[in-house]
């Protein structure tokens, strides 16, 4: 029985018990003067017992499917010829798949290879015996929940804080994944780098200035021992965001002042939702837009000039960059400004300002911490900004200030080091968990620092 | 008049100017802003519209069992091994039987696409008794000659074009174009195909349905998870420790970056799990936890928005809290949520980089067919094409995009419908 299938019957056993548990706790009533009488509605005890009977199952089945393949493959050791083992992790890891795919194409009988043969019956009997075992123990589970369920069906039962615990219980550890994710990100994130650390030294890779992560494939070769400086992605990605902020901030700023200022309503009702088109575009479409359209008119446009363009340079790849992110700091600033309370306004007007001067005077020194606060979250954007980048920017690791010029940022090589071909343990995929645990706590300490300043600034005028 | 009033005076016909001259960088910035979104969506869809359609060559090709090597009354395994590319190079060289040499023959050759021995083939299977017979088909042409016929050029003057083309082949192009024998016609294939080497084979059925398998998996997450730890947050928690912290995890977890994400799936489900690579199973499972926070914060402020009264007025009724979370907030919360769980879900859509971590950049021809199939979704999709070296990939992919963004501007369009619709003001 395929697992999908499982989880359908477990569930029409639930319904099953629901509706029995739901009739037996009438039955009971009966005997009891009525409904009225029992401590908790039918539908509770119903509830009591789907929930006795699907829970346990469930959690088999969910356990089961998660720790399957590593069991198995587990298992399998014994069936691979020594000589694979030889060849190394990579060719194990090969041989695996391999036996994989045949017994799932149902091809065992067509092998040549008597101990590859071996394994795929090994392998085959193992999943036929695991899928069995687990239908068997998943579906005992859901009986024996569901039976013991419905021997608690009596009249003081306390079925309705049975089912609230359960649903309560449940409603905190759906709360709890935020933390779980979070968890989850910084361990996988720290593991592997740390495992990084031990092949290339922390030091070099915070202030190396060479990067070219290629490392030997054989063990002679020469000139591949590959170096981990990241300094020039880290500037890259920094040029990159800067020139985005130089787009962003004036525009977006200015766009928010008029809006909030300026604009009469139906204006402000059509311009703010276009705006707002902006921020829910693709960024692989600003990609494309960047690398296709972009790029090559900044190009033929430095030519006129007599300058030498780069058609992966940074310059496009930012100004594109700086386009999305217009509507985060226009809509983060138009917040913050339609906060400063009227009378501030009202003051300056008394006093005989104009309008331009009120809100340079005026309305944008008191939304100043909140404007911050939004352009800090608009940086981190920028910084772990990926699509635009991949698609626009170059690949090779210049140190350069030079818009012009191509740049490559850490999101960049995140993306060309883990996507092709990978091994596990070489340096050159390690490096890429070392690189997004640098943008994990440079994003994360920019959010919190720009939550933390936005938050103050609210409070300072409810 | 007093010495401060004509300063004051002297000086307003440069504060107006000033303030005139504020009000005019206002407008600018939202004009700019505008403009560049129009200036992207011209770009994309003046590259893109072409996509749609494509030129097909009506041949009468003559399906001589002889040339293709099998018997009349043939096998599926012969039918497999049946010389339909022979055929058709054969009736373009009875078409024009003036080309002899090797090279114009080979280009002749070109013009027509691979994929039309592949639509011969399944003509002929569908119905064997065609076997020597002559039949006229619309056959694909090659995505060069498309292009051509589809830019209107003036064939007659072949050094007006620009195009890789050679100057014999759009003499024939010409010929067949004046024989009427060249259709331009809505390309079905683009909706009906897999991913192709060829460009005019290629098709964005495959990414699309690995789309919707990995929507319906993010939305079968992350909607219960989210609803249930917004409900938790807004409705049950007490004010102590545990609950800020989980607050400002979901606030910090909405800002990381999507690839940050992807690194999540790559380590945990697909290196400690073994959850199968490029499939929709773990893409969906990466974009749920990406898309929570948006979901949680959105239907935080639904739950909050309904009025205190109303779980006063259960609660003296005599409902449990969580009878009165059920049965009351949560049914007048439920516009607001599922506006928010619509705006995640597009998010989501649009999601590329933490998809290429987890190994959905797969070349997928077939089309998924299962939530642990090998798949790609739309964006990859474009993202793969935009790296293509043929031409005809640029407006394949800026037809691509023309279709996510379609999607895209659905699913706002039904979260704004549901906001004006259903949301109500206490």
């Amino acid at each position: 029985m395929s697992a999908t299938n499982l989880l359908l019957v477990t569930l029409g056993l639930a319904l099953a018990s629901f509706a029995y548990g739901r009739s037996r706790a009438y039955s009971v009533a009966r005997l009891h003067g009525g409904v009225r009488s029992m401590h908790s509605l039918p539908s509770h005890y119903g509830m009591m017992v789907a929930l006795w009977c699907a829970l346990p199952a469930l959690a088999i089945i969910v356990g089961w499917k998660l720790f399957e393949p590593a069991v198995v493959s587990s298992f399998l050791h014994d069936y691979i010829p020594q000589s694979v083992y030889e060849a190394g992790e990579k060719s194990v890891d090969l041989y695996k798949n391999d036996i994989g795919n045949l017994v799932d194409s149902h091809a065992i009988a067509d092998i040549q290879d008597p101990e590859k043969k071996a394994a795929a019956q090994q392998l085959a009997n193992l999943q036929h015996t695991s899928s069995l075992a687990l239908v068997v123990l998943a579906l005992a589970a859901a009986i024996a929940g569901a039976s013991l369920a419905l021997k608690r069906i009596k009249a003081n039962t306390r079925a309705r804080q049975n089912v609230e615990k359960i649903v309560h219980f449940f409603l905190i550890s759906c709360a709890s994944i935020a933390i779980l994710t979070t968890l989850g990100i910084v361990l996988s994130v720290l593991f592997e780098s740390i495992r990084f650390f031990q092949e290339v030294s922390i030091i070099e890779f915070i202030t190396g200035t060479k990067w070219s992560p290629q490392t030997a494939i054989r063990v002679d070769q020469v000139g591949s021992s590959g170096s981990f400086g990241a300094v020039p992605l880290f500037l890259g990605t920094m040029l990159i965001s800067f020139i985005a902020m130089v787009v962003a901030v004036p525009f977006g700023l200015m766009s928010a002042i008029y809006l909030a200022e300026y604009a009469s309503r139906p204006v402000r009702n059509i311009c703010k939702p276009l705006l707002e088109i902006l921020a829910g575009i693709p960024t692989v479409v600003y990609g494309f837009f960047a690398a296709l359209t972009v790029a090559p008119a900044l190009r033929s446009f430095g030519a006129t000039l007599g300058l030498s363009v780069s058609s992966e340079s940074a310059l496009a790849a930012g100004a594109v960059m700086g386009i999305m992110i217009i509507p985060f700091v226009s809509s983060l600033s138009d917040d913050v400004i339609t906060a400063v309370p009227q009378s501030m306004r009202d003051g300056s007007y008394g006093l005989g300002a104009t309008k331009s001067e009120t809100i340079r005077k005026v309305v944008i020194p008191a939304a100043l911490p909140g404007i911050v606060g939004g352009i800090l979250l608009a940086v981190s954007r920028a910084i772990g900004e990926t699509m635009i980048v991949v698609m626009a920017a170059g690949l090779a690791a210049n140190l350069t200030a030079n818009p012009l010029e191509a740049v490559t940022t850490v999101t960049v090589q995140i993306v060309t080091l883990l996507t092709g071909d990978q091994e596990f343990d070489s340096a050159k995929t390690l490096a890429a968990f070392a690189l997004g645990l640098m943008l994990f706590v440079v994003t994360l300490c920019l959010n919190v620092i720009a939550l933390h300043v936005v938050r103050k600034y609210r409070e300072q005028y409810e | 008049m007093s010495d401060t009033t004509t300063k004051v005076r002297a000086s307003l016909k440069k504060r107006y100017a000033a303030e005139k001259r504020f009000r005019f960088y206002g407008i600018t910035a939202i004009a700019a802003s505008i403009g560049f979104l129009f200036i992207l969506l011209f770009s994309i869809v003046s590259k893109g519209y072409p996509a749609f359609q494509s030129t097909f060559v009506k041949l009468d090709v003559q399906l001589d069992s002889a040339t293709l090597g099998i018997s009349e009354t043939p096998t599926s395994a012969e039918m497999r091994a049946a010389n339909f590319g022979g055929l058709i190079k054969q009736t373009m060289r009875e078409r024009f039987p003036e080309v002899s040499s090797r090279g114009d023959k080979k280009a002749l050759y070109q013009l027509i696409s691979t994929g039309a021995e592949y639509q011969l083939y399944d003509e002929v299977a569908a119905d064997p008794s065609l076997i020597d017979t002559t039949i006229s088909l619309w056959l694909p042409t090659d995505d060069e000659l498309s292009a051509l016929i589809k830019s209107d050029a003036d064939l007659s003057n072949p050094d007006s074009i620009v195009t890789r083309m050679s100057d014999k082949q759009i003499a024939w192009a010409k010929s067949l174009k004046d024989s009427g024998q060249l259709e331009v016609r809505f390309n079905r294939t683009f909706f009906t195909n897999g991913d192709s080497r060829e460009p005019e084979l290629a098709g964005i059925r495959a990414a699309l349905m690995g789309s919707a398998f990995t929507l319906l998996i993010t939305f079968a997450l992350s909607f219960p998870i989210a609803v249930a730890a917004a409900i938790y947050l807004e409705e049950f928690a007490p004010q102590n420790r545990w609950t800020d912290v989980v607050e400002v995890n979901i606030n910090n977890l909405a800002a990381v970056p999507s690839i940050v994400f992807g690194l999540l799936g790559l380590a945990v489900f697909i290196n400690f799990f073994h959850l199968p690579r490029s499939a929709p199973v773990v893409g969906g499972i990466v974009l749920s936890l990406m898309t929570l926070p948006t979901i949680i914060i959105s239907s935080r402020a639904a739950l909050k928005a309904v009025p205190p009264s109303i779980r006063e007025a259960a609660r003296g009724l005599g409902a449990s809290p969580l009878q009165v979370v059920t049965h009351h907030v949560l049914p007048l919360a439920m516009p607001g949520i599922l506006t928010g769980t619509i705006i995640g879900l597009a998010q989501a859509l649009g999601e590329t980089a933490p998809l290429l971590m987890i190994g959905m950049v797969a070349f997928i021809v077939d089309i998924p067919a299962s939530v642990t199939d090998a798949a790609t979704v739309l964006p990859v999709q474009v993202f793969l094409w935009a790296d293509s070296p043929e031409r005809a990939f640029v407006e394949k992919t800026s037809a691509a995009i023309m279709v996510l963004l379609v999607f895209l501007v659905v699913m706002n369009a039904l979260a704004v419908f549901l906001r004006k619709k259903f949301e109500r003001r206490w």
